[in-house]
């Protein structure tokens, strides 16, 4: 009745299972796939940028003498020009110059929320949080007050051929250009936009719990972290709309 | 990650909260002003071209390197989760680039077609 039964070691390789190979938790590393997946997502818009620009004949001339017209391209700075407050004064870019600092911001008040929540201190999470909220929604008025500008125009708009004139653009007419360029303004920024404002939701999500004392419980703050993830994310993409529809 | 420290489950007891560490994160942040002021400077002081579209293009990855490596903490995560990330990132630049010059061709080819 002597019966051998050999018994096998468990594995212990890192890939064998029973620990974290990656030394992050689950929810992180889907956190990270998911952005993955959203930089296809603008990668297909950057795709589509790239090509309608190029069908477009650039404008060859001089900056100064640079009108508006749908032959060409038009240049960024010319177009993003307006500040609130500044009617008819011409200051290119300094709006989105603006809107970038505060992105960059609200990436910096997230890592300290972060950085807090190593800590667990509840106090300097709720701080830096609420400040990552502030300058996120002010990044979306912004948003909001760029988009109402260049849908209304300029003063003197474009001569249409019934003699009409036409002001600001729309998906199928554009004072400012190509009618193609309002198209991928409209729909870059303003994808980019909704992660902005899903962001925040999610972010005031977390100040909730984290007022609530759930983090403080569980004895963690990872759910911060993964949150703050996808906030980088925005303002990475940010940093890449900012360079290809505005500089370039 | 977080520390599982357990005498934090009650929040009652929490005991010193250790001081934050915030001068790395302040210095990224002065990187990431300093490249978009440079990137400024670029676009009022220089001609539009080729040269210019490469120096912005280079400054954006600049800043995207800070934004990824510290901000997202990947520079400090393990060889494999960095490469995981990096790998799939890389090719979808490639993609982007053979799509743009395929599509570029292809694009003039039929477009001068029906010209």
């Amino acid at each position: 009745m002597s019966t051998t039964t050999t018994l096998e070691q468990p594995k212990t390789g890192t890939w064998d299972g029973g620990n974290e190979p990656m030394k992050a938790s689950y929810g992180k590393l889907m956190m990270w796939f998911f952005l993955l997946s959203d930089t296809f997502t603008f990668g297909a818009f950057l795709t589509t940028y790239g090509l309608i620009r190029h069908r477009h004949n650039a404008y060859t001339g001089t900056a100064e003498d640079f009108t508006f017209s749908t032959a060409y391209w038009p240049i960024p700075e010319k177009v993003f020009n307006a500040f609130p407050g500044f009617h008819g004064v011409d200051l290119p870019l300094a709006f989105v110059a603006l809107m970038t600092m505060i992105l960059i911001l609200s990436s910096v008040t997230m890592v300290l929320a972060v950085e807090a929540g190593h800590r667990i201190d509840k106090n300097d999470v709720q701080k830096w949080l609420l400040w990552t909220i502030l300058f996120g929604s002010t990044f979306l008025a912004c948003q909001a007050w760029e988009w109402s500008h260049f849908i209304t125009g300029s003063d003197q708009g474009m001569l249409m051929p019934d003699g009409t004139r036409f002001f600001g653009a729309n998906l199928a007419q554009n004072e400012y250009g190509p009618v193609l360029f309002a198209d991928l303004f409209f729909f870059i920024t303003g994808f980019h936009g909704t992660h902005v404002f899903s962001g925040i939701v999610l972010l005031i999500i977390m100040f909730i719990t984290t007022v609530n004392g759930t983090f403080q419980r569980r004895g963690h703050y990872e759910m911060v972290e993964k949150i703050g993830l996808y906030w980088h994310f925005v303002d990475l993409v940010w940093v890449f709309v900012f360079t290809f529809f505005y500089l370039v | 990650m977080a520390a599982h420290s357990h005498n934090a489950h009650n929040e009652q007891i929490t005991g010193e909260i250790p001081k934050p560490q915030t001068k790395g994160i302040w210095r990224v942040f002065i990187i990431l002003c300093v490249l978009t002021a440079v990137e400024f400077a670029f676009a009022f002081l220089m001609e539009p071209g080729t040269l210019r579209n490469v120096i912005f293009i280079i400054l954006t990855i600049f800043k995207a390197f800070f934004i990824v490596a510290e901000f997202m903490h990947l520079k400090h995560e393990t060889k494999s989760l960095i490469w995981t990330i990096l790998v799939p990132c890389a090719l979808i630049i490639w993609l982007i680039i053979a799509l743009i010059t395929e599509g570029s061709f292809y694009g003039d080819s039929v477009f001068n077609y029906f010209k």
